[in-house]
């Protein structure tokens, strides 16, 4: 470690405003910040500070993703073989499959967003910001597996510049830029993006896996719902089993990248609540709001509606939902930052899930709106709580 | 009637070197003693001596620009050493040498009748600047009417000597003290104690009792949940340890500048507490206490929250209680400290073991990451127990928006009450420093 240190001390003045190679200023600082924890110390105010920084803030909710990710490297893979008609299913080839998949798109979304953090962090001559690292990872997961390379890093590169650094960079944005990304792709390139053809891989890669037939049909359960036109409706996995809600809740069904195992991101839940970083009170109220959706639409049950046959729960297992009440209604920029803001928002967002994927046959699935519906309300929430402790304030001056 | 108010927020840091006996190792007389007019914010500093002067125990070396009578006197009697200036030749200290603790200038009870009396009594007497009012936590104008004053009796800081201890046996003096602060307020005075304390009423001032969970000795704390200041109120705040100074030189004549000082911290080999003089130097309050390898240390006059890093060579500051020693940090290399598992790191985030251990820590002065934009939400407010929405007056103060200040309740908060909030803060903001620019901005404006 100690040739390392002093590698870097060697380099640095090279970085340095005169240096020869200063205009990477920011990329050294993210990489010897990153590899060393900097001891600069206070000047003002307090002497000591806790040991938790931005840093290990995001590293943390990275974790949280690994079992999704891990859980989507796996599904991908068994999902490729499960079309292809195959009955045995051997572990670790799919588990390369599925790596193999993901990792072009999570390195193009990486280097894409991090390329421009890393330039406006040298335009701004400002430190650069960790918000990417979840994001970054955040953008896979959530899009169709078969998603194009190209659109990912167009719909990456637009959201990081539109979403987040012309409002400041990190801890400004009011929409969470993962989300906006996916609304990018589905509204950008919806014929790309939905329907029946990009939740299950169709290629084989490097000798792995299988190549399907393009008339291959793979519709994701709440697809299946959306584009169910009468008769019984049955939701069907790729061989034409029944999907129960226990599959669902395993998460070996097509469906966006890693947002299919309800179990992945149970996990996840734990971990950022274990370690207090994403806030319960999200969590809980979007869950409460799905279903309490879930239970009204089910109750006024109709068949043009078909979704509204959904049990409470089963809305709260397939699609999106709980990814979304988990780690992109918590993303605590753009939520609600009062804690009783935060309930409300959190009923919000459940709420609107379940009514925009009940009520709107067109859209299959409505928790990355809801999302972005509760991010752009979350200021006026919060403007409503602050009122009324500043109401408090004037009636005790008055009293 | 005797209150106890149970406040949940808060949080009490565990550090290494704390006082393991309350007991005082006798009186220690430094060479040097040291006056700085920064610590009394609201105080426009006048020179009213030159280097090489002689002054005694109550000679005024200052007095404030815009009231004449408001002095800060000599703690000592002894030569006045020199004038350090700062940028602009800004006085930062007066350095007298000391030759006696007990020279008087002049022996006079308080002899007056009236508000007026006491109020040129205690303005002359240096005693006056050791107040602090809101709104703005700045030295009371002579011309306030308070409409409370909220006497502290507790100290909740890391590692700090309660203040009961400081006052022990002095009974007479709070009682004299008090009497001459009552003649200043038509309101009330409340003196806030611990909620163990034995201290009982003392005449027209109400006891109100608080968990000793830090900040609940903040004076801006027991206040904001006895009875906030409200936009146009002014509340004064004074420890009880200046109560029971001002109750002594009412009714002996005799100006009471000894302290206690709690001696702490990681880095001091036996914490203790020494018997001094406000001002005295640190050099001898450390002497053969500092541990003896060599590395990097900062030396605190105060607590690691509020306190000011003076370095060995530098004074004991306002408000003239405690010492804190701790590694500085400067020469940590630490390899990706933001993955660290180490349980000797202190946190208040579970996702240290640290967080879980019942042990005490000895932390350093790094910033342990960088300074970003506010990003996680209701950090602030688990350690803030007033009715207040931090994160909001914050922003109000960044966006030097006055009326969203007053609204959110500026008035009622000082920069200490932050302290615990830029501590936990992951953002690593200056709270304490926005603060008191947002104050200062504020006074400037109204």
């Amino acid at each position: 470690m100690k040739a390392l240190r002093d590698y870097l001390n060697r380099i640095k003045p090279n970085f340095e405003p005169e240096g020869k190679l200063h205009a990477f200023r920011s990329v050294f600082d993210g990489l010897e910040t990153f590899l060393y924890t900097p001891n600069t110390t206070s000047d003002s105010g307090v002497n000591i500070h806790d040991s938790l920084d931005s840093k290990r803030v995001m590293i943390i909710v990275v974790l949280a993703l690994m079992p999704c990710l891990l859980f989507g490297m796996y599904n991908t893979g068994y999902q490729n073989w499960l079309a292809a008609g195959a009955d045995n299913f051997p572990f670790w080839e799919i588990m390369a499959y599925g790596f193999l998949s993901v990792l072009p798109r999570i390195v193009v979304a990486y280097v894409v967003g991090l390329g421009i953090e890393f330039v406006v962090a040298q335009w701004r001559r400002e430190e650069i910001q960790e918000g990417f690292l979840v994001t970054g990872i955040l953008i896979p997961l959530v899009c169709p597996v078969e998603t194009p390379l190209w659109m990912i890093a167009v719909a990456t590169a637009f959201s990081v510049i539109f979403v987040k650094e012309v409002f400041g960079g990190t801890g400004y944005n009011v929409f969470n830029v993962a989300l906006v990304t996916r609304a990018v792709l589905f509204f950008g390139y919806p014929a790309q993006m939905s329907g029946d053809k990009v939740f299950v891989a169709s290629r084989s890669i490097c000798g792995l896996g299988f190549d399907l037939p393009d008339a291959f049909s793979g519709a994701t359960p709440l697809g299946q719902i959306a584009s169910f036109t009468g008769g019984d409706l049955q939701l069907l996995n790729l061989k034409g089993n029944v999907v129960s809600a226990w599959d669902a809740f395993i998460g070996l069904i097509p469906g966006s990248f890693g947002e299919t195992s309800t179990l992945a991101i149970l996990i996840g839940a734990v971990i950022l609540l274990v370690t207090g970083i994403a806030s319960w009170r999200i969590m809980l109220s979007v869950v409460a709001g799905g279903l309490l959706m879930g239970w009204v639409a089910n109750f006024f049950a109709t068949p043009t509606y078909p979704a509204s046959f959904l049990s409470p729960v089963d809305q709260l297992l397939f699609g999106g939902f709980a990814f979304a009440a988990v780690f992109m209604a918590t993303d605590p920029v753009t939520a609600a930052r009062t804690n009783a803001g935060k309930y409300f928002y959190g009923l919000l967002v459940g709420a609107m899930a379940i009514l925009i994927r009940t009520y709107n046959n067109g859209y299959p699935e409505g928790a990355m709106l809801a999302v972005l519906l509760g991010n752009a309300f979350a200021p006026l929430i919060d403007y409503c709580v602050v009122q009324l402790n500043v109401a408090r304030r004037m009636r005790r001056m008055r009293g | 009637m005797r209150k106890t108010i149970g406040l949940k927020k808060g949080l009490n840091l565990h550090l290494e070197g704390g006082l393991v006996s309350y007991d005082v190792s006798g009186f220690v007389c430094p060479s040097r003693v040291a006056v700085e007019p920064d610590d009394f914010p609201g105080f426009m500093p006048k020179l009213e001596v030159k280097e090489g002067d002689p002054v005694k125990v109550g000679s005024p070396l200052f007095h404030d620009k815009v009231h004449d009578g408001m002095k800060l006197v000599s703690p000592v009697s002894g030569i006045v050493e020199s004038i350090v200036r700062g940028p602009r030749r800004k006085i930062e200290r007066i350095v007298i040498s000391v030759d006696s603790v007990s020279d008087v200038l002049s022996v006079l009870p308080f002899s007056g009748s009236n508000a007026g009396d006491v109020r040129d009594f205690l303005l002359k007497s240096g005693l006056w600047i050791m107040m602090r009012r809101r709104p703005f936590d700045v030295v009371p104008d002579p011309s306030d009417s308070p409409v409370s004053i909220m006497v502290t009796a507790m100290d909740t800081a890391p590692l700090a000597l309660p203040l009961e201890r400081m006052i022990e046996g002095r009974d007479s003096d709070i009682k004299a003290g008090l009497a001459i602060l009552k003649k200043l307020t038509s309101g009330k005075i409340y003196i806030g104690v611990d909620e163990g304390s034995m201290l009982h009423d003392f005449g027209d001032a109400e006891v109100v009792r608080f968990p000793n969970l830090h900040p609940a000795g903040n004076a801006g704390v027991q206040l904001a949940n006895i009875r906030p200041v409200n936009k146009g109120d002014v509340a004064w705040t004074v420890d009880i340890l200046t109560v029971a100074r001002i109750g002594r030189l009412a009714v002996s004549g005799v100006p009471d500048w000894e302290t206690m000082v709690a001696v702490t911290g990681s880095e001091i080999t036996d914490p203790s507490v020494i018997k001094t003089v406000v001002g005295a130097e640190m050099s001898v309050l450390l002497e053969g206490r500092i541990k003896s390898d060599e590395k990097p240390r900062r030396v605190i006059s105060g607590n690691v929250l509020t306190g000011i890093p003076v370095g060995v060579d530098g004074y004991l500051r306002y408000p003239y209680r405690q010492v804190t020693v701790i590694p500085e940090g400067s020469d940590a290399d630490e390899f990706m400290g933001w993955a660290s598992m180490s349980p000797s790191k202190m946190s208040v985030n579970p996702s240290f073991i640290g967080h879980f251990l019942k042990r005490s820590f000895a932390p350093d002065a790094r910033l342990n990451g960088g300074r970003r934009a506010m990003i996680m939400s209701g950090v602030y407010d688990k350690v803030f127990p007033m009715d207040i929405l931090p994160e909001y007056l914050i922003k109000a103060i960044l966006a030097r928006d006055i009326d969203r200040m007053e609204a959110l309740g500026i008035y009622e908060v000082a920069p200490e009450d932050f302290a615990l909030a830029e501590y936990v803060d992951p953002s690593k903001l200056e709270l304490q420093k926005i603060v008191r620019q947002g104050l200062d901005y504020l006074r400037g404006q109204v």
